[in-house]
């Protein structure tokens, strides 16, 4: 542990960043660039500095690699699935799947075969990703300085970019079901003409742009929504586990071990807290209230 | 907290894991549950119909038990009655017998009697004439009084 307390804390906020810095930038070292590059980042500043041309390959690859993980062990039942007596695997795989099967079935009462898969791959992979929240906070960043790379959150779903990634790739699909569904005049009335509405043709059309405002609003605070509560949830989280490694070593365990367990909670209700929002979402763009 | 590449970056990964769980996961599993589902579901019926059939079975086999305890008791009757009637027919036939023996017993008696009595006859006429003889002091000819000797005979 070195370094001041905030340093500590900076640090171990900070992506592994690899991105493009521009010609005549003055990097950490003194440094200064003949031509833009494409290289890691050694400070925070240059990964902010990288702007928008930048990957957090640490957030993208625990991602990627807990996402693999996951299907590579639900293909493994999925190959081996009998309609006889189930194994071990194959019992755990069910009961998710009949579960999030449920939970589909409970709320989305169309027909649709991409949300219950999407759904399952929501909540286990958020789940999975989570998770590492529960892995001690010093261990793989240690062990990946070891190896050499200075910066390593492996906790995909504390980066915004993550989770913004899937809750607007949830908003594609929503504004894709409600276009589909109810057409592209029936999605602008929906729009435009509720929440308030008139028989009066003039003061219909008066009350457009306010209802424009009020629906769009909702309809864009659907994905921020989706993505910060689930960022915001484990960012928290691990910002606390970080707080508590500051503790003297004898101190952590008591603080650690108790927010761990309760941890346990919010990592799996944020795993469902963002399948069913995006069922409730996707079942929404499928009603057709007019 | 930039907002970067990465986000693009998570949402292919996403759409990727999307379509492949679709494809290749929840299908085969789907497929599994609701295949054992069915079976679960025959299984119950099978069952209920085993049951049924027991019920059947059973109610068949006391039905047929009660027959043949009927049968039986039919049998048995019979057979005392049959009995009953060997019995009776054989006390008759004792009883035939025995008035035949009777029978012949007393007419053996009756034969017997008769025999003494003609020998007695034969005797007491043979008497009678020795009788006469010593009476008359002659001899008597059988032959000429032969009639009169069975008159007394006869009268015997």
């Amino acid at each position: 542990m070195a370094g001041s307390a905030s340093e500590y804390i900076k640090h171990h906020l900070q992506n592994l960043t690899y991105g493009k810095l521009p010609a005549g930038y003055e990097r950490a070292d003194g440094t200064v660039l003949e031509e833009s590059t494409w290289t890691l980042a050694h400070t925070g500043q240059e990964a902010s500095d990288m702007g928008f041309w930048a990957l957090h390959i640490d957030s993208l690859g625990w991602a990627i690699g807990l996402g693999v993980l996951f299907l590579f062990l639900f293909r493994m039942a999925a190959k081996r699935a009998t309609s006889g007596q189930p194994g071990g695997l194959q019992n755990f795989v069910e009961v998710m799947v009949e579960f999030v099967d449920n939970s589909v079935k409970e709320t989305f009462h169309g027909k649709n075969k991409v949300i219950a898969p999407l759904a399952l791959t929501i909540f286990c992979w958020v789940f999975l990703m989570n998770l590492m929240d529960l892995v001690p906070v010093d261990f793989l960043p240690q062990l990946f300085h070891m190896m050499g790379l200075e910066y390593m959150k492996v906790v995909p779903t504390t980066d915004v970019n993550v989770t913004l990634g899937m809750s607007l790739s949830v908003f594609a699909l929503i504004i894709y079901y409600s276009l589909k569904v109810k057409g592209v005049g029936g999605f602008l009335g929906e729009l435009t003409l509720h929440p308030f509405s008139s028989d009066n043709l003039f003061l219909k059309i008066l009350l457009v742009p306010v209802n424009l405002l009020l629906e769009g609003v909702s309809l864009i605070a659907k994905p921020i929504s989706l993505a910060l509560r689930l960022f915001g949830n484990l960012y928290a989280g691990e910002l606390i586990f970080i707080l508590i490694a500051l503790l003297p070593l004898w101190a952590q365990w008591t603080l650690s071990v108790p927010w761990a367990i309760f941890h346990i909670l919010v990592i799996t209700l944020q795993a469902f807290i963002f399948m069913m929002l995006t069922i409730v979402y996707l079942s929404m763009a499928h009603e057709d209230s007019h | 907290m930039n907002i970067n590449l990465t986000m693009i970056g998570q949402a292919i990964a996403f759409f990727i894991f999307v379509v492949f769980c679709m494809k290749y996961v929840w299908p085969p599993i789907m497929a599994a549950l609701q295949e054992r589902q069915k079976k679960i579901a025959d299984g119950l019926a099978a069952s209920d119909r085993a049951a049924r059939d027991l019920e059947l079975a059973q109610e068949k086999s006391a039905q047929e038990l009660r027959e043949a305890k009927q049968q039986a008791a039919a049998l048995i009757e019979e057979a005392n009655k049959r009995a009953a009637q060997i019995v009776e027919a054989s006390k008759d036939e004792a009883r035939k017998e025995g008035d035949k023996l009777i029978e012949q017993a007393k007419a053996e008696i009756e034969q017997e009697r008769n025999q003494a009595r003609d020998a007695l006859r034969a005797e007491v006429a043979a008497i009678a004439v020795a009788g006469a003889e010593k009476i008359l002091e002659t001899s008597v000819d059988a032959s000429k009084h032969n009639e009169m000797l069975e008159k007394l005979a006869a009268e015997l």
